[in-house]
């Protein structure tokens, strides 16, 4: 069993890291927005396996919060994008 | 038991994770990557929550994992939307391979209208010269693409 949970550790670690060359290499803004967006879900996936290690019940209450604030950044990303201002990709 | 089905729904949800991150990095254009980032993800985070409800076996963690759940199937397909939408009216360019795009013929990006075809036929061409252009195209052209 704790060979899995490092194991589930291991390899969202490894997303993670996929997931910040696709907001680094990103050609346009909206392929960012949607690395960002991927990031936090594995977040919310790290904070669940975290919260099983430690037998930690109140950690599921950050996970709320952080899928919360993931889709408020991205539909605001949204009509920034829709809306028009400065980009600068 | 309990502890072996727990293991592999931790690991099958980590898994789809990282499917998720590699269809973001090796996909061609930004519709792909929404393709596979979206579903992946939320197929993640669905088992990995059921993993730690199993886990700890309470009501209140079955409640907040439920909740989590639940936001997330909510949410994700309504910011894939909004974040889709707002890429195709910025411009982005599609997938060389792409063989259909059916806004395209529809949608004019000047005044930022969309024009159903349905419409078009049932009236004639009396439609077509009103529809896209002229006064409208500057007004439309200045709000939606500064």
């Amino acid at each position: 069993m704790q060979i899995l949970t490092h194991l589930s550790f291991a390899i969202l670690s490894v997303s993670m890291v996929l997931c910040f060359v696709r907001m680094v290499i990103g050609p346009s803004l909206p392929d960012r927005v949607v690395a960002l967006e991927l990031l936090s879900m594995i977040i919310v996936g790290i904070i669940g396996i975290h919260a099983l290690q430690s037998d930690e019940t109140s950690f599921l209450d950050v996970a709320i919060v952080v899928a919360l604030m993931s889709f408020l950044a991205t539909i605001g990303f949204a009509r920034f994008l829709e809306r028009g201002g400065r980009r600068d990709d | 038991m309990i502890e072996l089905l727990q293991g592999l729904l931790l690991l099958a949800g980590s898994l789809f994770m990282f499917v998720a991150a590699l269809g973001i990095v090796r996909l061609p254009d930004l519709l792909t990557r929404m393709h596979a980032s979206t579903k992946g993800a939320s197929l993640g985070v669905m088992l990995l929550m059921a993993g730690v409800a199993l886990h700890f076996l309470e009501e209140v963690v079955f409640a907040r994992t439920i909740a989590i759940t639940f936001f997330v199937l909510m949410t994700a397909p309504v910011a894939a939307h909004a974040i889709g939408r707002a890429g195709y009216f910025v411009g982005i360019e599609l997938w060389k391979g792409t063989s259909k795009d059916e806004l395209r013929p529809n949608y004019n990006p000047l005044s930022h209208r969309l024009h159903s075809g349905l419409k078009k036929t049932a009236r004639g061409a009396e439609t077509d010269a009103p529809n896209d252009g002229g006064s409208e195209s500057g007004k439309g052209g200045s709000d939606t693409r500064a």
